[in-house]
């Protein structure tokens, strides 16, 4: 027996107890200061304001998922489609590397309104923003992962003669995969972030919608409802990217660890 | 393994005929490396004549940066010869070949592969029915004292467990020719004596073809028909030494006088060529 504190649900307790106090005092100093709501609702209005109309705002969640998935979809397959480009061809290295640093040195944020004029006011202009703001990080790491397989191993893989491809697929990917995870990480996170920027220059649905809108009618608790939700979707979304990296990585070193320390005292 | 030697066509020879024509063999072999800056060359090899009868056992022991590497990788077919002419059964070496079996200095096992998933990875590579070869990927496992780990992970083996896995993998295919690139190297003293009896083991049985790389004058003598001796800048086969000693061999061979005068032999080679220093009278 470990220590308690330590254990995966000792870590959700002790979580749940900060956030517990925390919404405590926050409520106390609203209810005690007599603070107007549409200052600072207490916790109990947002979880109120969440409770009348709950299926309203899972209706702009949906909304701003489905753009995150989306943009983050093609932000994966063309990110890693992209990584294998830059490692495989020197021409395509020295091209389309350096365009992708440059690229990444325009704040995309800023370039959002350009979406709009160009995609419209629909879904496209938000999977867009997502896909460019989440491109970067995947590419990055996965460069990195690939080119950290050990010159040997490749070595290996054509001692028994394995044509390029089979390599990658076998030996190469399989060894970047940590660093694309690293990389899938960042990007879902980001991607989530574009979509509601995204949302937040024009649009009829989503959180961010929601948000923007809440403001120009100062009904601060549906704002906080949708902040609240927003923050919830987000971690979620991290914990989907890590479940999955638990699941296809069982041989990945850090979760070496983990195991000798839960299975050695 | 009648499929496997169908497939690749390798004609049947009497013994004789195999007597006589070499497994391997270099003729004026050169490699010549061009440095990526400043258009400078370096002559990794050079002027190698070599014959390599097939089920030798020929040990290259020479110092680092000697290109002993360099040779075996163009033998194993992974780097391009510039210089000379290199055959394996007449054949001129242009791609790995199908019966040449590898084992490198790291075990270069795959940590998402279980110890068979690894062991039967050449087979994969090759794209055979992985079911045709569960049996033998079994039977190498069990002769290298690993029956029972076939479903464990390398990162849960010893070096010395992992080594081995690799040296089955080098064997899956059975192959004619064995490379081995300094494959003990990195193990400690006692393991290294284990896998150096094992290796004699599987040698005396399997009349493989043997070229392997070492560092170790004891390794090499022990194991070994032949050895070879490099120099270095560049390299090149200095001097041919034939280890005349009873097999099989045991690790007690080593203390015999008959060893020992070997050794003696190999470090004056290695004096005369300015590799080793004198030891003071």
């Amino acid at each position: 027996m470990t220590d308690f504190w330590s254990t995966n649900q000792g870590r959700a307790l002790s979580l749940l107890l900060v956030v517990a106090v925390l919404m405590g005092l926050w409520e106390a100093f609203v209810r005690l200061g007599d603070i107007k709501p549409f200052l600072l609702p207490a916790p109990s209005t947002v979880i109120e304001a969440i409770a009348q109309k709950p299926m309203w705002y899972m209706h702009h969640a949906y909304h701003t998922l489905i753009e995150t998935f989306l943009g983050f979809a093609v932000a994966v397959i063309c990110g890693v489609l992209i990584a294998v480009g830059i490692v495989y061809s020197r021409i395509l290295e020295q091209s389309l590397y350096t365009f992708l640093v440059t690229m990444n040195a325009v704040p995309k944020i800023a370039i959002a309104p350009l979406f709009v004029i160009w995609l419209g006011t629909e879904l496209e202009p938000k999977v867009a923003v997502a896909a460019l703001v989440a491109i970067f990080p995947i590419v990055i790491d996965t460069v990195h992962g690939l080119r950290a397989v050990d010159p040997t191993m490749l070595d290996l893989g054509r001692s028994m003669r394995g044509s390029p491809l089979k390599i990658l697929w076998k030996i190469r990917g399989p060894y970047a995969l940590p660093s694309v995870f690293a990389g899938l990480k960042v990007g879902i996170s980001l991607a989530f972030i574009g979509a509601i920027v995204g949302e937040f220059i024009s649009a009829q649905a989503g959180l961010g919608y929601v948000v923007v809108s809440s403001q120009a009618s100062f009904d601060t608790p549906q704002m906080f409802a949708a902040i609240v939700i927003l923050a919830l979707l987000s971690l979620l979304l991290f914990n989907l990217i890590e479940l999955a990296e638990h699941l296809l990585l069982p041989w990945h070193a850090s979760r070496r660890r983990q195991q000798r320390r839960a299975g050695g005292h | 393994m009648t499929a496997l030697r169908a497939r690749h066509a390798i004609p049947l020879r009497s013994a004789a005929a195999a007597d006589a024509a070499p497994l391997i063999s270099a003729r004026g072999v050169g490699k010549v490396f061009r440095e990526r800056r400043g258009g400078g060359q370096v002559v990794a090899l050079d002027g190698i004549d070599l014959d390599i009868r097939d089920g030798e056992f020929v040990s290259i022991l020479g110092p680092s940066g000697c290109g002993k590497s360099t040779l075996l990788q163009c033998i194993g077919g992974l780097l391009p010869v510039t210089h000379g002419f290199l055959s394996l059964e007449g054949k001129e070496i242009t791609e790995p070949p199908l019966d040449a079996g590898f084992v490198f200095q790291q075990d270069l096992l795959l940590d998402w592969r279980s110890v068979l998933g690894n062991v039967l990875l050449p087979a994969e590579f090759q794209g055979y029915r992985l079911a045709d070869w569960e049996g033998r990927a079994h039977e190498l496992l069990a002769t290298l004292g690993l029956q029972g780990a076939e479903g464990r992970y390398p990162w849960e083996l010893s070096g010395g467990m992992r080594q081995r896995v690799a040296i089955c993998r080098g064997l899956l295919l059975d192959p004619k020719l064995l490379l081995m690139d300094e494959p003990f190297g990195a193990l400690d003293a006692i393991t290294r004596d284990e896998l150096n009896l094992e290796l004699e083991r599987i040698w005396e049985r399997t009349s493989k073809t043997v070229l392997l790389i070492t560092h170790s004058i004891a390794e090499a003598i022990f194991l070994s028909d032949r050895v070879l001796v490099m120099d270095k800048n560049p390299g090149r086969i200095a001097e041919v030494v034939d280890i005349d000693l009873p097999r099989p061999r045991s690790l007690d061979i080593r203390e015999t006088p008959a060893f020992t005068a070997y050794q003696r032999r190999l470090r004056s080679i290695f004096e005369a060529l300015g590799i080793m220093r004198r030891s003071a009278p």
